[in-house]
């Protein structure tokens, strides 16, 4: 198991796993997407209470947690980079920080939106606010840092650390509303037990939400196929890789 | 120990100790992260007359009376406890009885809280209209279960 694990992680096996997962992950995101954004802007029916405004979930929803889910996995890389010095490990780190950053501020920007006309204000200090808005910091932290430092290799360990400390703030940001009371609601789907949401709401919502993880999933594969040529520049796969694809 | 392990029990001994660090501080913060009192806390607690504070609740139905220009009158409650609010100025769309609000002012003399801005509090229960309305009274009403009082006292007395 281990010697598969290795190979996986070798940076020419990874690379041409990466280009035959791509094309079937976009074709899978373009499809959840597509039937999850067409189905919640117009399939699905208003809200008795909201009415057309609640529809910003289906973008808004998929993308908080995005925004959760990328930092953890960016954190686990960074553990594997720390403790294991795995070349991969690094690139995917350094790969997801920008997408889970645009996740973050896309959850802020839309949540916004939504909140000026039916909070009545576009922002409060509440737990969850907050703690998300410190989450966007962190992710903010982690490109500047990489940024900073010459050496990709030692920049890449050095966010390692810096997202490894920044998990803290996940679960504070999940458990947020359920700990302090804040403005902002509690869970809806990610709750077990009764559903807080009729079907014919939630079935696009989860459609964009596996729709989103997918199209992370072709992001981050191809930011990490960049990062491993521009890292192993030089070395006889690239080459050999630019050849075949005539560049 | 190998290098190896020595970076893996270090990484092991930041995180547990970073959430050490973040319980108990949350712990000792408690107070201060809450957004807003309940009536609960302001009526146990005799908050202080005057000082500005958020206080969350239900509006109670049958209890909103509109006045002159912008000017209402409403009772807020959480499950145990009622305060009457007065305000003057917009409302967000939302804001109806039955509805859960938070509203910004302080507590005057008299017992009627003043408040200067009133924001709306969102449930997180979405439905059509139709399935709204066959669930009256039940589970289509807001509940008052996110209005929980911040500070031990405040449910008790």
């Amino acid at each position: 198991m281990w010697t598969w694990f290795h190979r996986l992680a070798s940076p020419p096996t990874f690379y041409r796993l990466a280009d035959r997962l791509v094309p079937w992950l976009g074709l899978l995101a373009a499809g959840l997407l597509g039937y999850g954004i067409f189905g919640g802007l117009l399939l699905a029916p208003a809200d008795y209470q909201q009415g057309d405004a609640f529809r910003i979930i289906y973008v808004h929803v998929p993308a908080a947690a995005l925004s959760l889910s990328v930092y953890v996995l960016m954190a686990a890389a960074g553990a594997v980079a720390v403790i294991w010095r795995i070349k991969l490990a690094e690139c995917v780190l350094v790969a997801a920080a920008p997408i889970g950053a645009s996740f973050t501020a896309l959850a802020l920007v839309t949540g916004m939106l939504w909140g000026k006309p039916m909070w009545g204000a576009y922002w409060v200090w509440d737990a969850r606010l907050t703690s998300e808005l410190i989450l966007l910091f962190l992710y903010a932290g982690v490109i500047g840092l990489n940024q900073a430092i010459e050496e990709p290799r030692a920049a890449a360990r050095a966010c390692g650390l810096l997202a490894l400390i920044g998990v803290i703030n996940v679960p504070i940001v999940h458990y947020s509303v359920e700990w302090w009371n804040s403005l902002h609601q509690g869970s809806t789907i990610l709750k077990l037990g009764r559903p807080n949401m009729s079907a014919d709401m939630a079935r696009p919502l989860y459609a964009a939400l596996l729709g989103t993880y997918c199209f992370f999933g072709v992001a981050l594969l191809r930011r990490v196929q960049n990062e491993l040529l521009l890292r192993e520049r030089g070395t006889a796969w690239v080459k050999e890789q630019l050849r075949s694809a005539h560049v | 120990m190998t290098k190896r392990q020595k970076r893996m029990a270090a990484i092991a001994a930041l995180l547990l100790g970073l959430g050490l660090a973040a319980a108990l501080g949350f712990t000792a913060f408690r107070k201060n992260m809450m957004y807003f009192y309940t009536p609960s806390d302001l009526l146990a607690n005799a908050a202080p007359l005057g000082a500005k504070l958020r206080l969350g609740g239900l509006v109670e139905r049958g209890s909103l009376r509109h006045g002159e220009g912008l000017r209402v009158d409403f009772t807020l409650a959480d499950c145990e406890h009622r305060v009457p609010v007065h305000y003057e100025g917009i409302l967000p769309d939302l804001f109806r009885e039955g509805q859960g609000i938070v509203a910004t002012g302080s507590l005057q003399p008299g017992g009627v809280f003043v408040a200067d801005e009133v924001l709306a509090k969102h449930d997180e229960n979405y439905m059509p209209p139709q399935v709204a309305q066959s669930l009256k009274g039940k589970n289509g009403q807001h509940s008052c279960a996110p209005f929980k009082p911040v500070t031990p006292g405040g449910a008790a007395s």
